[in-house]
């Protein structure tokens, strides 16, 4: 019956939203806590293998893009749009650099044989077969997570450049960053369970 | 077009006209009616299956199927029940229907997002329909998807786990859209405790679908990536544990038991007042333990597994918490009774199934707490027993209180009224038959004849024919009143406004409502149980009160 937007409304739909994104997650922590608790020795041997000056350059990044999301929707406020779509794009741009890492990444250890099911694994030590499931389980979700979130970004970008989001109107592109943090927030805790682990 | 026009002749955004004006609706009254017939479908065909199944196991050996059919037909039962007809039912039926009513408002808060629900909801059920013709058949794995066996075998686990996945989606963003409805468009001028008990107990379900959904969603991922990748987070020989299998699926699924059965509790919180022309005895106390049930409910997944292997200081702490939660659920049954308790009664179709419902979860509640008990469910575990005893709170409690619902607001939804003889008849014959279908299947789990089982011991088959011949007596029943309800389509026999004598928002707007619901702004009651005047106002309207 009300004319005009809740925009308060729509804040707690989307943050019930991220809460189930979290608790989705969540299940797989669950996983990784039961497993670690099993293979500490395990778990510390795959981390090292991994490769942390990627994985710190991917924190970084996203850390980044998440400061320059939260700037657009400040600038979408103050109603400049250039510096919107400039941010909106230079975010995409992280997005992009953060999903090639990961595919260099991914490329070397599948070069390796470290793949699920792959030799190494299946004949090897079980617990260093689990640490590298949970691995790629883990980050190709959250990969996932970060293709999606890119996707919600160009969308709130093409709605700035049609003037459908502007300094009256940004739900959009304001639920669009709340989901870029989750994504960038979950990194934050995959991040050293994966590669600083011991 | 005039303001007192009911919501089938107003459509919702104005400019669609015909199939369209359902298929691309964003009235949460037609979503509702569009889930009571996908729903309805889902239930008859899982109905006639469940018959299927007690008919094979009537006598001993085969008897109308083999063994793998009977194998995929209690799967295809149990998942088309528990994830297409239970857990979204009552709240995406009649949830979607009254609670933006039952709060003074004209919709739920994303009217948008509730018509994508209903598309993933028919989505998912599609990909089991998929799932039954295509490759090697329909999973034979229980409802359940227990590991290794979902993971090895060859039948199509992978899809019909992508329909839960999908059902799932729909009922968390069900729940979703009710939080924020219940927060954000109820009616200013009401407060927490001027709230319908209806309402509250959709909240309290929406929260345990947001926040329990997510881990089973995770879960049926991880069966699929199982089943492509191998990886081996379940099984032994790479270093997994089958059973953290089933502490995530339970942690899901142990909750979905109250998404299930607390919206039931509400409409029969609804029906017993309105009957008994009393206000609701403890209306704090049925609040709280509907969010009691809800978090409580949450901690006790593990009393699923006392027998799979955990430690002995697991298996005491969650039947601990097992019996916690009998508490607030004796808190409402004991409400209820003490509201009828110097009630002037008054007997309707409604008030019946409230009453079997009732009846019958009792029953379900004290045969749960033998399972609940470490000692006792060693014996019966994994027995019919358990069919019988879950069977009694699903289908005696939510299954019955559906019933019940489908009767109470009927007259509302269509603007017109059943015959109540057939719907009597129906109803004390779904009632007899349910007991005698499955009352047997305690006694049988007792003497020790596990559930899903194909075949059994010459010494089970009494209580088997017994269980059988219920079961068709309870299908009788049941398409009597389901015939009976549709038979007043033909009848039309026009409802009033409020042909029970309700007190809540839904009883003061035309039956059907307008498309806005509510003509006037809605006078918000100090109470909403209050029953001051409302026998006086319905002698005066001429008689007995609503007997058509």
């Amino acid at each position: 019956m009300s004319a005009q937007i809740d925009r308060t409304g729509i804040k707690i739909g989307m943050w019930l939203f991220l809460y189930s994104e979290i608790i989705l997650f969540g299940g797989l922590f669950v996983l990784y806590a039961a497993y670690l608790h099993r293979y500490p020795e395990f778990f510390a041997e795959g981390g090292k293998e991994l490769n942390r000056i990627i994985g710190t350059v991917n924190t970084v990044v996203l850390l980044i893009s998440s400061f320059t999301v939260a700037a657009s929707i400040t600038a979408i406020q103050r109603n400049n749009k250039k510096q919107t779509v400039g941010l909106l794009l230079f975010s995409i741009f992280c997005g992009v650099i953060f999903l090639v890492n990961k595919y260099f990444e991914w490329g070397a250890k599948i070069h390796h044989d470290i793949y699920p099911n792959s030799e190494t694994l299946v004949s090897g030590e079980p617990g260093l077969n689990i640490f590298f499931g949970l691995y790629y389980v883990i980050t190709g979700l959250h990969g996932l997570h970060v293709i999606i979130g890119m996707i919600l970004l160009s969308v709130s970008l093409v709605f700035v450049l049609q003037d459908k989001v502007n300094a009256e109107r940004f739900s959009m592109l304001d639920n669009s960053g709340l989901y870029w943090h989750l994504v960038d927030l979950i990194w934050i805790f995959v991040f050293p369970l994966f590669y600083l682990v011991l | 077009m005039t303001a007192t026009q009911s919501f089938y002749h107003t459509p919702a955004p104005p400019h669609l006209t015909g199939m369209k004006a359902w298929l691309l609706t964003h009235d949460h009254k037609r979503l509702g009616l569009m889930y009571l017939g996908a729903i309805f479908f889902w239930f008859v065909l899982a109905m006639f299956l469940g018959l299927l199944l007690r008919t094979e196991l009537m006598s001993q050996g085969k008897t109308i199927m083999d063994a793998a059919t009977y194998n995929a037909t209690f799967t295809l039962h149990g998942v088309i029940m528990i994830f297409l007809f239970v857990i979204p039912g009552i709240p995406a039926i009649f949830g979607n229907f009254f609670l933006p009513i039952q709060l003074g408002t004209d919709d739920v808060f994303f009217p948008r997002l509730n018509l994508f629900s209903w598309y993933l909801f028919m989505f998912g059920g599609l990909f089991a329909i998929i799932s039954l013709f295509v490759g090697d058949g329909f999973p034979d794995t229980g409802w359940t998807f227990y590991v290794p066996f979902s993971v090895q075998n060859s039948a199509n686990v992978g899809l019909t786990v992508t329909a839960a996945f999908i059902l799932g989606m729909s009922s968390m963003l069900t729940g979703l859209n009710f939080v924020t409805t219940f927060h954000r468009m109820r009616d200013k001028s009401m407060g927490l405790m001027q709230i319908p008990l209806f309402a509250w107990s959709l909240y309290a379900t929406a929260w345990v679908q947001i926040l329990a959904t997510p881990v089973i969603s995770i879960t049926f991922v991880l069966i699929v990536l199982e089943r492509f990748f191998h990886i081996g987070l379940f099984d032994p020989d790479k270093g997994g544990d089958p059973l953290l299998y089933q502490h995530l699926f339970w942690m899901y699924s142990h909750p979905a038991v109250y998404v299930m059965i607390i919206p039931g509790m509400g409409v029969i919180s609804e029906i017993i007042p309105i009957f008994s022309r009393k206000s609701i005895f403890g209306y704090k106390a049925i609040v709280w333990s509907s969010m009691a049930i809800a978090i409580a409910g949450s901690l006790v997944w593990a009393h699923h597994m006392f027998t799979s292997g955990m430690s002995d200081v697991s298996v005491f702490v969650f039947s601990l918490l097992t019996y916690l939660v009998a508490i607030p659920s004796a808190v409402k049954v004991f409400s209820w009774v003490s509201t009828m308790y110097k009630g002037s009664i008054e007997m309707t179709p409604p008030l019946l199934l409230a009453l079997i419902f009732i009846f019958l979860f009792s029953i379900g509640g004290l045969t749960g707490l033998v399972l609940g008990a470490a000692g006792t469910n060693i014996h019966v575990h994994d027995t019919q027993f358990v069919v019988a005893h879950f069977h009694f709170v699903m289908f005696g409690g939510t299954g019955f209180a559906f019933f019940a619902a489908l009767h109470f607001w009927w007259p509302k939804m269509f603007g017109i009224m059943y015959r109540f003889k057939p719907a009597y008849i129906g109803a004390s014959l779904t009632g007899i038959g349910f007991m005698f279908h499955y009352v047997p299947m305690l006694i049988l789990g007792l003497e020790g004849m596990p559930r899903r089982y194909y075949d059994y011991l010459p010494q089970y088959e009494t209580g088997n024919f017994l269980a059988g011949f219920g079961g068709y007596l309870l299908i009788i029943g049941m398409v009597t009143m389901f015939v009976n309800l549709l038979l007043s389509f033909k009848q039309r026999m026009p409802a009033p406004v409020d042909p029970w004598g309700g007190t809540t928002l839904e009883w003061t707007v035309p039956s059907p409502p307008p498309v806005h619901n509510f003509l006037h702004k809605p006078q918000i009651a100090d109470f909403p149980y209050d029953f001051t005047g409302v026998t006086e106002q319905l002698l005066q309207r001429g008689g007995e009160g609503p007997l058509p």
